[in-house]
């Protein structure tokens, strides 16, 4: 029997730098990820951010409908429950956003003619709700033993009205902030792979918000190879 | 010759023009399609407009209808934007819900609305409480080659200056809304949000203002809207290949000189029309 897995990790940001107004000096919120809890799915994860919460279920390589089968890669198909309703036009956005951000790592060419299915369910929303899913997303295809070319993670950043930037938002700092941007990273040049904003925010901002984010998702990625290494090392 | 390397390597074919810094059509990699506006053609809408963006054709028609505002917001009317990708516009489109391409897409232009707050909700309340204008923003595609984003958000901004609503003043007797067709007048647009798009080859090249095909091959797209301050109302980048921020720091400045284009198309197009 598997044995499953929780690893917890508070982490900081540095910030040797003095703070100003637009300084980085700010926490990513306790991490929590759980891998392999359910048992029908290849691959699954639970990815916990403070109080979000957000579970993700591989099914893949599977068969896939002729119809959507692509001849000479695999086709990727990302489900996005919310935690109450049914899902509607923004769910249907959001996974247009991790379907392409999983097709441009996950390794479709190793397995033409299959899909690859990623399904999503909202837990517990308090802020940060994308880059968690993405979050949980990427741990849950490492858990299905999918090939890719590379880790992703999601980074939430919120620029309040007077420009300082706070990384990984409540629901509560995203509601008063005057933007939100969310940025999905790859691990191993720290690329720009997705991002979704809200807000009105100048090109300087975004520069600053990107680069806080690159050196944010250094931590996620420690996090992420911290917890797989518990996860093997001991079975 | 050339047709039949076209189909059997798409790819290859491309990236053949684009080894000498151009494209099958002739443009360079940083050049917009020829864009064309045309104002006011739907007579029965209370607002609308006609983009078209080389081949990609979009109209938008926009009516305004009474509703009553949100609770959570009284003094807000709505805005409610859809785009319809029929299968006129494309063989890949089928007819019945919209597709995912088509609900990715009003989303979108529901964000640019919401963020770039290009009218203010609260000029379209008529009374706190009981009435508000709801204006219904319908994007049709006529004809789909590529960059469909950019021209909805065109095509919506142009038809938004060209709505005009009439006045509402509400009875206080029979709490009935009076409306005077004959005074009009027009939305109080604050911003100018325009978008451009851009699509990244083989995780390197960047061009602007993708055909379908040029989509169809392409590792990854960008769309950026920005304000005529420069300020961005959204970076719209649905995964695809990776950027670094120098690359990002390109779009921009190309994002910049367009937006001062269409401005200047805007303008003139609004300038020659003539008062009604």
């Amino acid at each position: 029997m598997e044995r499953v897995m929780q690893t917890e990790t508070k982490i900081r940001a540095e910030s040797g730098i003095e703070s100003g107004p637009r300084g980085p000096g700010c926490s990513l919120r306790n991490f929590a990820c759980e891998q392999n809890l359910l048992s029908r799915p290849d691959g699954s994860a639970s990815f916990l951010q403070g109080d979000t919460s957000v579970l993700a279920g591989v099914y893949g390589p599977a068969e896939v409908k002729v119809s959507k089968e692509i001849f000479n890669k695999a086709t990727l198909e990302v489900t996005l429950r919310p935690k109450i309703g049914l899902p509607g036009v923004a769910e249907k956005s959001r996974e247009r956003l991790i379907r392409n951000t999983c097709e441009a790592v996950v390794l479709g060419a190793l397995h033409p003619r299959t899909s690859i299915t990623v399904v999503l369910q909202v837990v517990s929303d308090a802020g940060s709700l994308l880059a968690c899913c993405l979050n949980a997303a990427c741990m849950a295809l490492v858990d299905a033993g999918v090939p890719m070319r590379a880790l992703f993670c999601g980074v939430t950043c919120a620029l309040d009205s007077d420009g300082t930037l706070l990384l990984d938002p409540t629901a509560k700092q995203e509601k008063e902030a005057r933007a939100v941007l969310t940025f999905a990273l790859d691990s191993v040049e720290r690329k720009l792979l997705m991002s979704t904003t809200k807000g009105l925010y100048s090109d300087a901002e975004l520069q600053q918000c990107l680069a806080a984010a690159q050196a944010a998702s250094q931590h996620v990625f420690r996090f992420y190879r911290e917890s797989l290494q518990r996860r093997y090392s001991k079975s | 010759m050339a047709a039949g390397f076209k189909t059997v390597e798409p790819l290859e074919y491309y990236r053949r023009f684009l080894k000498e810094n151009c494209r099958p059509d002739g443009r360079e990699l940083g050049e917009f399609r020829t864009t064309t506006v045309n104002i006011g053609s739907i007579g029965t809408a209370d607002g609308s407009s006609l983009v078209k963006l080389g081949n990609t054709t979009v109209i938008c028609g926009i009516k305004a209808e009474f509703g009553a505002p949100p609770t959570d917001a009284p003094d807000k009317g709505y805005v409610v934007p859809n785009v319809d990708l029929s299968p006129l516009c494309s063989w890949r489109f089928r007819s019945g819900p919209p597709g995912e391409e088509a609900q990715v897409a009003s989303q979108f232009i529901a964000d640019v609305i919401e963020n770039s707050q290009v009218i203010q909700k609260e000029d379209l309340c008529i009374s706190p409480g009981k009435l508000a204008w709801v204006l219904y923003c319908d994007l049709i595609c006529l004809n789909h080659d590529g960059n469909i984003l950019d021209a909805c958000t065109f095509a919506l901004l142009a038809a938004l200056k060209n709505v005009q609503l009439p006045e509402v003043t509400v009875n206080e007797e029979t709490a009935l809304a009076e409306v005077n067709l004959k005074k009009k007048s027009y939305l109080n647009i604050r911003t100018h949000p325009i978008a451009t798009s851009f699509a990244v080859f083989d995780d390197t090249l960047l061009i602007v203002d993708p055909t379908e095909e040029e989509e169809n091959l392409a590792t990854g797209t960008l769309t950026v809207v920005m304000d005529e301050e420069g300020k961005l109302c959204c970076l719209h980048k649905p995964g695809g290949s990776g950027l670094t921020g120098a690359k990002l720091q390109d779009c921009m400045s190309r994002a910049v000189t367009r937006h001062k284009e269409v401005k200047k198309l805007m303008d003139e197009v609004f300038k020659s029309m003539k008062p009604k």
